[in-house]
């Protein structure tokens, strides 16, 4: 090729380019942005679906919301067993316990004579919301704004009293939907009422409906930095709630704002652009590829603590002790649909962290010794660390109550569940399915949770054994024995001879959902029971839960709160599913079970409350509405410049607490991505081989005459 | 060819109609409006008072097809598949159940998909005709042949492969460029290069091998034979009257799918990170959104439509013997 030709000057432009375009590394996913920045860059598989405060309760949302908007409490990032402290509150809400005639009760009051519990809550003076246009009086609206960061001018404001109230009013809002306002409903007054009202209100959809004009009993403003929350009887754990973003401020300019006309259109809602006054705040918003949260700079005054756990020191956690908060600067979420781009840019360094799929896990997690894990060689020459946690979160096989066959209260069929229960190796199934990421269930409180007693105190004696230190788990022999006391000796019905068939519903109809209900099969054959699995999909599974059609079937919780009533009252005769469309799946109702719940959720925890959760878990050891199953374990991979990251899934608002060795980022992203060049050069030498004979060939053919062609 | 196109955009309509309704039956075959609520309400603490509340606000509380409350044409217009179906023969596709516009979400994501779909096309249409005309230069020979074996392989082989392979070789073992992600404008090229030689690689072979065969057909013909034997170099044969002669069959099958372009590409998006329309359906679908799902199969079916359209005029471009009467 000539130098001049046009091909050879297009060609030179574009290596030019490349050129240009390519800095030290090549792969780099965040074009013109320091390595070196305090930045933290995470990743998220699927877009959230509400930031709207009073609508999120979502694991993937609260990520964001609980940055965004900051509630009156909040939990000590550091201590365990969880603890509240102030987050946006001044000083923890004060107390006042009434009875049926206003009269204030002492603290320690029985629970039966408490007719109403009032909150009083001082927040800090002086907090503002993050700059948002909002705020701005006589705003215009720019031509086709995408994102808030177009409109012009942003203000703020001043946190008052009035904006919590103003949220509490919203929970009632009836084009809002909150999850959690029939719960709520159900202790303060006046909130059911004021959502029947606010039905009446004509409201154009996507209107403004100013809550300041609508009155509700259960709250007061008292001063501009004080508000009263009077809840009906006593519910101790509403402090819990104070927590979520559900009761954080939001300001009633911002639903002003989002009303205007063409913003919907836009896709400018409160739901999409939240507007708080916590540490971060959202600036780009593109759920199907990139979402950023920035330091709000009108983020109260707010710093790192000083004391934690033991261990927290050594591990390198008090280090930050007093400093300004938020640490970071700015978070990247950026969207990955499939876990192995997601993976290789975790090794490349294009994370911080992350967690671990089973595809992944070998190449990360190494088994030693006794089923203890350890980091693979691989992974430690990278620096990276493995953070292990136990959930707040039970996966149990439920029982149907209602069902002839397993349900019901009486010995039978109770003795039946636990020669399941025991047949079911609970042990083998986590070491096969989650790669030794779980912990057997004894009942349905897990570890780290007030009432959780470990050792031998702690097992569940229907379905294991102390031997030697540890829990072992009764032999099928055991299983078999209590099945034939059932009436199934053999695993046949000893009335009719029929054998005793089982139903397990499920949604797994995957590959792993196969192997599951493979294995599960063959813990049934142990016992000779046959299990028929009822493949559905969720919303068939669903509709059989709800109307108590299924005989077995998997379900979860996780936590809200880390109080044992958050656990328990999965097992509430008045949340059964089919009666009134509660959490209790099972629909499991014990007369005594239920009044032990009700005295246990209105107790501080001491010796007292332990000793009711005692004895419901014997109660539901006994019964056995539930195959234990595990409590989850959290594996996490984090590379050596980030720092502060505490395992545990309660306190969610933990990215103002984490930091970032950013010049030890941009120096190991450096070093991990150089690219490799001679493919590039082996490549264009292919090509040129073949290219250049292909050529002379059709040269040859072009020039060659008639008569030497056939010649030929 | 007006009084045609005007017959063929009426056609469309009872199509479109058609496609509706089929998609209406499917979608609430599987998915009742207590789902959808469900779903969009989350799994927890849901109360039955809510989801009642979130059909009425939907219009998904009005019975599917007929309304015995009603009277005369309200019988039929006061139902969700009405309500849900009219407005968007004016193109008005409303929002999604989750709150947000459907027509600007299309806007958005039809850029990144743009920006894959258009250059894969048009590099993998002049690759795949090179190439398989390469192959007919070099007919009946040893390379004809390995083209051939290779063509076939290529066929053999997930596309699925290739993109893992593809980003496992360029991307984490050479790191010569990003393994996902996207962003927008001039700095886009980076996060493009992989994914569209991986698209152009996975449709080489099918193509060149189909239009090997077309060629094939052609170079045997008498005008190819007259052509050469008033010395007409085997250049201008191949590029000038063997390609214009094979063109109808070729547009047969690349004008239709054009218009698709926009509609993006599940797999290559969903590994690469492209936030494009790929994977806007199959989400919909996963999410039971009805109004997405409608929308975008409206919106397919009406691309297909004008795809079949564009072939037809295209035949009379190429073929001064077609006339659309």
């Amino acid at each position: 090729m000539h130098p001049d030709s046009p091909l050879w000057l297009l060609l030179s432009c574009l290596l030019a380019a490349f050129a240009a375009g390519c800095g030290e590394v090549w792969n780099d996913p965040y074009p013109g942005e320091r390595a070196d920045a305090p930045v933290l860059y995470s990743a998220f598989v699927n877009r959230p679906k509400h930031l709207d405060p009073v609508q999120s309760y979502s694991e993937n949302e609260a990520t964001f919301t609980y940055q965004i908007y900051e509630p009156p409490l909040q939990f000590h990032y550091l201590k365990r067993p969880y603890e509240l402290e102030p987050g946006a509150a001044a000083e923890m809400p004060r107390l006042r316990l009434l009875d049926a005639s206003g009269q204030t009760l002492p603290p320690d009051a029985p629970a039966d004579s408490i007719a109403a519990s009032e909150y009083t809550i001082r927040i800090r003076e002086g907090m503002r919301y993050q700059p948002h246009p909002a705020f701005v009086d006589d705003l215009e609206m720019p031509d086709d704004p995408r994102t808030i960061a177009d409109f012009a001018h942003s203000s703020s404001r001043e946190v008052t009293a009035e904006d919590f109230v103003y949220q509490i009013k919203r929970l009632a809002h009836p084009r809002l939907h909150s999850p959690i306002l029939e719960l709520i409903a159900g202790y303060l007054p006046g909130l059911r009422d004021l959502h029947r009202r606010l039905r009446e209100v004509p409201v154009p959809a996507g209107g403004w409906l100013d809550l300041r004009e609508h009155s509700l009993d259960g709250v007061e403003v008292v001063d501009r930095y004080t508000y009263r929350v009077r809840l009906t009887g006593t519910y101790p754990q509403f402090l819990y709630w104070l927590a979520m973003p559900f009761f954080a401020p939001v300001p009633w300019e911002a639903e002003r704002f989002y009303a205007r006309e063409g913003m919907a259109e836009r896709n400018f809602t409160l739901d999409w652009w939240p507007v708080g006054s916590g540490p971060y705040m959202l600036v780009d918003n593109d759920p199907n590829s990139r979402m950023t949260l920035a330091a709000n700079p009108n983020y109260r005054q707010d710093s790192y603590p000083c004391e934690g756990e033991a261990g927290d020191r050594e591990a390198g956690l008090l280090d930050d002790c007093g400093r300004r908060l938020p640490l970071i600067e700015r978070v990247v979420f950026a969207r990955e649909r499939e876990s192995i781009p997601y993976w290789n840019k975790f090794l490349q360094g294009y994370y911080d962290a992350s967690g671990i799929s089973s595809d992944n896990f070998d190449q990360a997690v190494q088994t030693v010794g006794d089923g203890d894990v350890r980091i693979t060689d691989e992974m430690q020459a990278k620096g990276i660390e493995l953070v292990t946690s136990v959930a707040p979160t039970v996966m149990y096989m439920g029982f149907n109550m209602l069902d002839p066959v397993v349900g019901g209260d009486g010995d039978s069929a109770r003795k039946l569940r636990l020669a399941i229960s025991i047949a079911i190796d609970q042990e083998e199934f986590i070491s096969i399915f989650r790669n030794g990421r779980g912990v057997a269930a004894m009942h349905p409180l897990p570890p780290g949770l007030f009432g959780y007693r470990s050792g031998e105190a702690g097992i569940n004696p229907y379905v294991y054994d102390w031997t030697d230190g540890r829990a072992v788990r009764k032999p099928a022999a055991e299983a078999r024995r209590l099945l034939a006391e059932a009436g199934y000796p053999e695993g046949r019905d000893a009335a009719t001879g029929a054998p005793l068939v089982i139903y397990l519903d499920t949604t797994g109809t995957g590959l792993g959902g196969k192997a599951e209900v493979d294995w599960l099969t063959k813990q049934f054959r142990k016992i000779d029971v046959q299990l028929v699995v009822r493949a559905t999909d969720y919303n068939r599974f669903q509709d059989k839960i709800r109307s108590g059609n299924a005989q077995i079937f998997y379900w979860g919780w996780n936590a809200d709160y880390p109080d044992p009533e958050n656990f328990f009252f999965l097992l509430h005769g008045a949340q059964g599913k089919v009666t009134s469309q509660g959490e209790n799946a099972a629909n499991y109702r014990n007369a005594e079970y239920d009044r032990l719940f009700e005295r246990m959720k209105a107790m501080p925890d001491g010796p007292e409350r332990q000793r009711i959760i005692d004895r419901m878990i014997a109660i539901l050891q006994h019964d056995a509405p539930w195959n234990w199953g595990f409590y989850e374990v959290v594996y996490s991979l984090q590379h050596a410049w980030i720092q502060n990251r505490k395992p545990g899934k309660i306190a969610r608002n933990t990215l103002k607490y984490q930091n970032i060795d950013g010049a030890l980022r941009a120096r190991r992203r450096a070093e991990w991505n150089r690219p490799v060049t001679w493919p590039l050069a082996l490549g264009g030498a292919l090509m040129a081989a073949l290219v250049i004979p292909a050529w002379r060939q059709y040269r040859r053919r072009e020039r060659a005459t008639a008569l030497a062609s056939e010649a030929r | 060819m007006w009084a045609y196109l005007v017959r063929r955009i009426l056609y469309a309509i009872p199509i479109l109609i058609g496609v509706n309704l089929l998609t209406f039956l499917l979608f609430f075959v599987v998915n009742t409006p207590d789902d959808i609520a469900r779903m969009q309400l989350g799994v927890k603490r849901v109360t039955p008072e809510a989801i009642d509340n979130w059909k009425r606000e939907r219009g998904y509380h009005l019975p599917r097809f007929f309304n015995d409350d009603e009277s005369g044409t309200r019988q039929l217009t006061e139902t969700i598949f009405f309500q849900k179906s009219a407005r968007m023969f004016a193109f008005d596709f409303g929002a999604s159940d989750d709150g947000r516009d459907i027509a600007r979400e299309i806007g958005q994501r039809m850029g990144p998909s743009l920006a894959i779909a258009v250059p894969t096309f048009v590099l993998g249409l002049l690759v795949a005709i090179c190439f398989s005309l390469l192959l007919v230069f070099f007919r009946a020979s040893r390379l004809d042949v390995a083209g051939v074996v290779l063509c076939v392989a290529m066929m053999s082989i997930s596309s699925l492969f290739y993109i893992i392979f593809g980003q496992w070789l360029v991307a984490k073992v050479w790191q010569l460029v990003p393994i996902s992600g996207y962003v927008g404008g001039i700095d886009s090229w980076p996060f493009l290069v992989l994914p569209v030689l991986i698209g152009v690689f996975a449709g080489l072979g099918a193509s060149a091998r189909w239009y090997r065969t077309l060629f094939l057909e052609e170079i045997g013909r008498d005008y190819v034979r007259t052509a050469r034997a008033k010395g007409v170099s085997e250049r201008v044969v191949l590029f000038r009257h063997v390609l214009k002669n094979a063109m109808i069959p070729i547009l047969t099958g690349v004008v239709v799918v054009i218009p698709l372009l926009f509609m993006g590409s599940l797999l290559i998006e969903s590994f690469f990170g492209i936030p494009g329309l790929g994977s806007y359906t199959i989400e919909a679908i996963q999410a039971q959104d009805f109004a997405v799902v409608r929308a975008m199969v409206f919106i397919g079916s009406l691309l297909y439509i004008v795809g079949l359209v564009l072939t037809d005029i295209s035949y009379t471009v190429v073929d001064p013997r077609v006339r659309l009467e």
